[in-house]
């Protein structure tokens, strides 16, 4: 580690005269391997955040980004005092947070139990089949999801009752995490199964002679053994909190569960290329995205402070 | 021998009733795995009547291929089917390419505006313009309802560009400057040294590029508005989400009741003839998947 940190220091402190003969000699890393890349990230991602002039202006096409008339801060205004809007921002928050606390432990706890089993070819199998649902598609998913609760669906001819669920606000964070974890559980829990099948057999013994039982294995041998995978994970699904996915949030919406089911990204859609409010539209979402990042920097900052100062 | 040791080993008892409850659970997650994906597969082969009032059933009078027949007979089906492999394959391809190419001098810590690159590609990960300064600059450059507004945007990718590089700095420099010696240049020594030793890497990211790309749907959905450009998720969605089959697979029947019933037995099949060629497909491609999480652990 310090003789690297000490290369990249003597690289820092090359003189121009060095830097641009390096470049002169190596141009080919620039114009052949990194030029596709930059360009293409200008474009697609660099230019349109001028786009963003557009939260503070009332848009208009003819008279460009330039041209149309400043508003200042009125979009922002408005939706932060619409209580709609708020109601739309602990949606999201609740859909994530929640499927944090189901979605998070799930693939974990997966991967303690699969880990258990000594039987290969049975543990093989099983991972077979619980990784399966990982290749099935959002919409597949969400189809199914309102075929088995339909009125008339196999759940409701099941219990002889005609429940549609799909219209129900209070069901849908429940159909959307558990579905969640049906589909992305097992899949989620081989970073874990392949970091627990690296933890010392030799360790487990010794525990294992010293009287340990199963619960303490778990506890003082194996958790440790993938803590750092836990806090990477955790601070990446935690940095993402605010940006649930509007894949599956939109086509499991109905319109009678939209109380609980309008997200952020489904609203920013809605209102920006649905109804054509650009400059609302983007307000909300600049507003998404800046939440987001300080949230980032948050859980990074706390993690860091309670793991020995290693964030991400 | 470390097997044999193992299996000396007894579990005392208190553990074996820890590990019963555990292995309940294991079983109750694998079997709600399989109950549903078995049940959508049965209920394909129903006829609509007995699904309609009965669900599933086992008599082998109550089967048919009807759905089956009509699904397969669709135009759209197959185009949608076309579609998405053209935009999994090429993307994948584009992308791929890219990404490693960009990654190579990313991954030489004596490369000059390192540093700047870096921040340049990493801030793009976590801040964007948004959806609607994206979409009107894909209308300005006349992308929209082209097979470009899907296959560019994301042609190059800063996690994967991460991953490459990491993998790039795990072999030995001494390839390099050997191949530095016998006045190799860097092309040369990229394409015919460094790419075949890193093979893995490629084959993990082709690999979630096609699957990522052939699930999606999001960009083809704003972008796209001309049917015959449309990717099969975008024709699943209407039938499965929306509620609409494509008219011709139920135009021939007369009632509006049978009509219903024919559209639910149609999402039955449908789930099952758009689902099988990736759930068929992907024990083959395991050991790469499980590859590629590691790969993607040696970040962290």
């Amino acid at each position: 580690m310090e003789v690297e940190a000490k290369k990249t220091l003597t690289y820092q402190k090359r003189t121009t005269r060095q830097k641009l003969l390096y470049v002169r000699k190596n141009w080919q890393l620039y114009v052949i391997f990194l030029l596709p890349a930059l360009v293409l990230t200008v474009i697609f991602k660099y230019l349109p955040m001028g786009g963003i002039l557009m939260a503070f202006e009332d848009y208009n096409v003819r008279l460009g980004l330039l041209g149309s008339e400043w508003v200042g801060l009125d979009y922002f205004k408005r939706f932060l005092s619409s209580p709609d809007f708020m109601s739309y921002l602990l949606n999201t928050l609740k859909l994530s947070l929640y499927g944090l606390l189901w979605g998070f432990p799930a693939p974990i706890i997966l991967a303690l139990l699969l880990n258990q089993i000594r039987r290969t070819g049975i543990k093989k199998k099983i991972q077979l089949l619980i990784y399966a649902p990982n290749f099935i598609s959002v919409i597949v998913l969400c189809g199914m999801v309102r075929m088995f609760l339909s009125p008339v669906g196999p759940l409701n001819q099941l219990l002889g009752t005609t429940t549609n669920w799909m219209t129900m606000p209070e069901a849908f964070r429940t159909i959307y995490i558990a579905s969640g974890i049906w589909q992305g559980a097992g899949w989620a829990s081989i970073m874990y199964t392949a970091a627990l099948s690296n933890v010392s057999k030799e360790l487990e013994e010794a525990a294992t002679i010293d009287g340990a039982n199963i619960l303490q294995q778990i506890w003082y041998v194996q958790l440790p053994a993938i803590k750092n995978i836990i806090v990477i994970q955790f601070i990446l699904s935690a940095g993402n909190i605010m940006s649930v996915g509007f894949e599956k949030a939109y086509a499991l919406q109905t319109g009678m569960n939209l109380p609980t089911s309008e997200i952020i990204s489904t609203y920013v859609y809605k209102i920006g290329l649905l109804n054509g409010d650009y400059g609302y539209s983007t307000a909300v979402g600049i507003f998404n995205s800046v939440i987001n990042v300080l949230l980032l920097l948050l859980v990074n900052w706390i993690v860091s402070k309670l793991n020995d100062g290693e964030g991400l | 021998m470390s097997v044999q040791k193992v299996k000396k080993i007894k579990r005392s008892r208190s553990d074996r009733g820890i590990l019963s409850v555990g292995y309940s659970l294991l079983a109750l997650f694998t079997a709600a795995i399989i109950v549903p994906l078995a049940y959508v597969v049965i209920a394909s082969f129903m006829d609509p009547n007995v699904l309609n009032n009965q669900g599933i059933s086992f008599r082998m009078g109550d089967w048919s291929l009807e759905a089956y027949r009509r699904v397969l007979e669709d135009e759209m089906i197959w185009r949608g089917f076309a579609n998405s492999f053209f935009y999994s394959v090429t993307a994948t391809a584009i992308s791929v390419f890219i990404t490693l190419l960009a990654a190579y001098p990313m991954s030489k810590r004596e490369l000059v505006g390192r540093t700047f690159f870096n921040a340049l590609f990493i801030i793009t990960m976590f801040f964007g313009g948004g959806l609607i300064p994206t979409f009107i600059l894909m209308n300005e450059l006349r992308l929209v309802n082209t097979v470009w507004a899907i296959l560019l945007p994301g042609a190059f990718n800063v996690w994967n560009m991460i991953l490459a590089r990491t993998y790039y700095q795990s072999i030995s420099k001494e390839l390099w400057e050997a191949s530095q010696i016998d006045g190799a240049n860097e092309i040369q020594y990229f394409f015919q040294i460094l790419l075949p030793l890193c093979k893995p890497i490629i084959a993990v990211l082709a690999l979630w590029g096609f699957v990522g790309m052939w699930n999606s749907y999001f960009d083809a959905m704003i972008y796209l508005n001309d049917a015959s450009l449309q990717p099969l998720q975008l024709v699943l969605r209407s039938i499965l989400v929306q509620n609409t089959p494509q008219s011709g697979m139920i135009a021939d029947i007369q009632s509006t009741a049978e009509m219903a019933k024919m559209a639910e037995l149609l999402k039955y099949s449908t789930i099952v003839v758009s689902s099988l060629p990736l759930l068929v497909m992907y024990p083959f491609f395991q050991k790469y998947f499980d590859k590629g999480v590691m790969v993607g652990s040696i970040k962290g």
